[in-house]
């Protein structure tokens, strides 16, 4: 078989729990079945996961990139197949191919600061990096996590921000669009989070995960802030079906979203982001 | 802001502190401050009795509340409610609004500046509006 054809065969791996986040979004803790390994991956790579008989999609691994042996996957059920893996319980069967993709340069900035910046479910894609930056936390400058979601009950990895926000070496900053009496932390966009975050422009890795709408405005936030271009790093979606760069459907410009991407320097993305057709 | 500027908004200004829970003003009351927060946060909010409160925006160090001060009928659209002990400067609003009709620069500066955090403000309220999170129909 070749790699590419490889690259194109779902391999079976068990559900070893599942965990309910927020009424729309669930974690999965996929295990390989007996026998077979797991895989090592980079933060900001993503699977193809197939539930048989409902269809395949994109999934960023949201887990930890120093235990590559437990894969974990965070998914927000927005459409008929997203939907359907709402159901999967502890044993059931999902196809895996993966991983795919570019990463975030997280080995490569040591030395820097890191700022990360999520937006809703977007957190789930840059978990990984924050867990790589965390394990060699003395090789990096100010480390800054910014959070924005629609709701205090749209907030995913609640007990986790927790810890973090616990961490001295760690600036944690939430954000949601609409508080109520109950919700103590801050009320607004996460854009406005970035004048308080702790890092040095002129020497740090941003990070960048949310819908593109969110991730614009939040590079013009980085941008008034003296962050250069080729230190923000997005990662985009869009339509990607076959993974390796064969089907086109997630062409953006010159580049393919799944085998280029998704994780992008912003000046490499600039040009084609203000075209409003692509 | 010049040196002079400065001495005639300290001639209108004094210290508030407000400890965690309570109201620094309601709305439809008479507004005739601008605060600027030393410390702590605020939460601007909105009560409806179907939806029980609605906070709209959080203010922390270094922000000015309020704009109510500077155009009639001078009365509060929010609520704003200290999230922690607060510590504010407060600028009587007729007291500066007195010394800009006097101090025309002062009056040009001061509307200047304020401007451009209205322009801040108008443009978080957008992006709140705009759902930024949301996930495109179509998804699979």
């Amino acid at each position: 078989m070749t790699a590419a054809a490889h690259a194109m065969t779902p391999v079976p791996w068990r559900i070893a729990a599942t965990r309910r986040e927020t009424s729309d979004t669930f974690t999965v803790n996929l295990e390989p079945r007996a026998g077979a390994a797991g895989f090592p991956f980079a933060p900001g790579q993503f699977n193809m996961m197939y539930l048989f008989g409902a269809g395949e999609v994109p999934i960023s691994i949201s887990g930890d990139p120093t235990t590559p042996q437990k894969l974990v996957h965070t998914i927000r059920e927005v459409g008929p197949v997203t939907r359907a893996m709402g159901a999967l319980k502890r044993g059931d069967t999902v196809g895996i191919r993966g991983p795919f993709g570019s990463h975030w340069p997280v080995v490569e900035s040591a030395g820097a600061d890191v700022v990360i910046i999520a937006g809703g479910v977007g957190l789930a894609p840059v978990r990984p990096a924050l867990y790589q930056v965390l394990a060699a936390r003395r090789s990096y400058g100010q480390v800054a996590l910014l959070y924005g979601t629609r709701t205090p009950a749209d907030i995913l990895f609640r007990k986790e921000l927790e810890e973090w926000r616990s961490r001295f070496d760690l600036q944690v900053l939430i954000t949601v669009d609409r508080g109520d009496r109950d919700w103590m932390g801050s009320v607004g966009v996460v854009t406005s989070l970035i004048p308080q975050a702790k890092f040095d422009s002129g020497s740090t890795l941003a990070v960048v995960c949310g819908p593109e709408m969110m991730m614009r405005f939040t590079i013009r936030a980085l941008q008034d802030r003296g962050v250069s271009e080729d230190s923000i790093f997005l990662s985009m979606e869009r339509n990607m079906q076959c993974a390796v760069g064969f089907c086109g459907h997630c062409q953006f410009g010159p580049k393919f979203i799944c085998k280029d991407g998704p994780v992008f320097s912003y000046d490499v993305m600039r040009p084609w982001l203000a075209i409003r057709e692509l | 802001m010049d040196e002079n500027h400065l001495q005639l908004m300290v001639g209108c200004a004094s210290n508030l502190r407000v400890d965690a829970g309570q109201f620094i003003f309601h709305e439809g009351d008479p507004a005739n401050e601008l605060y600027l927060i030393r410390s702590g946060r605020v939460s601007l909010e909105f009560f409806a009795a179907e939806r029980g409160v609605i906070s709209i925006l959080t203010l922390g160090e270094g922000d000015p509340m309020g704009w109510s001060w500077l155009v009639p009928p001078y009365r509060w659209k929010f609520d704003a409610r200290a999230l922690d002990l607060t510590r504010a400067l407060v600028f009587d609003g007729e007291c500066i609004r007195k010394k800009c009709e006097q101090d025309y620069k002062l009056g040009y500066d001061l509307m200047r500046k304020s401007v451009a955090i209205v322009e801040q403000r108008l443009e978080a309220t957008r992006l709140q509006l705009l759902n930024l999170y949301g996930v495109p129909a179509g998804t699979p």
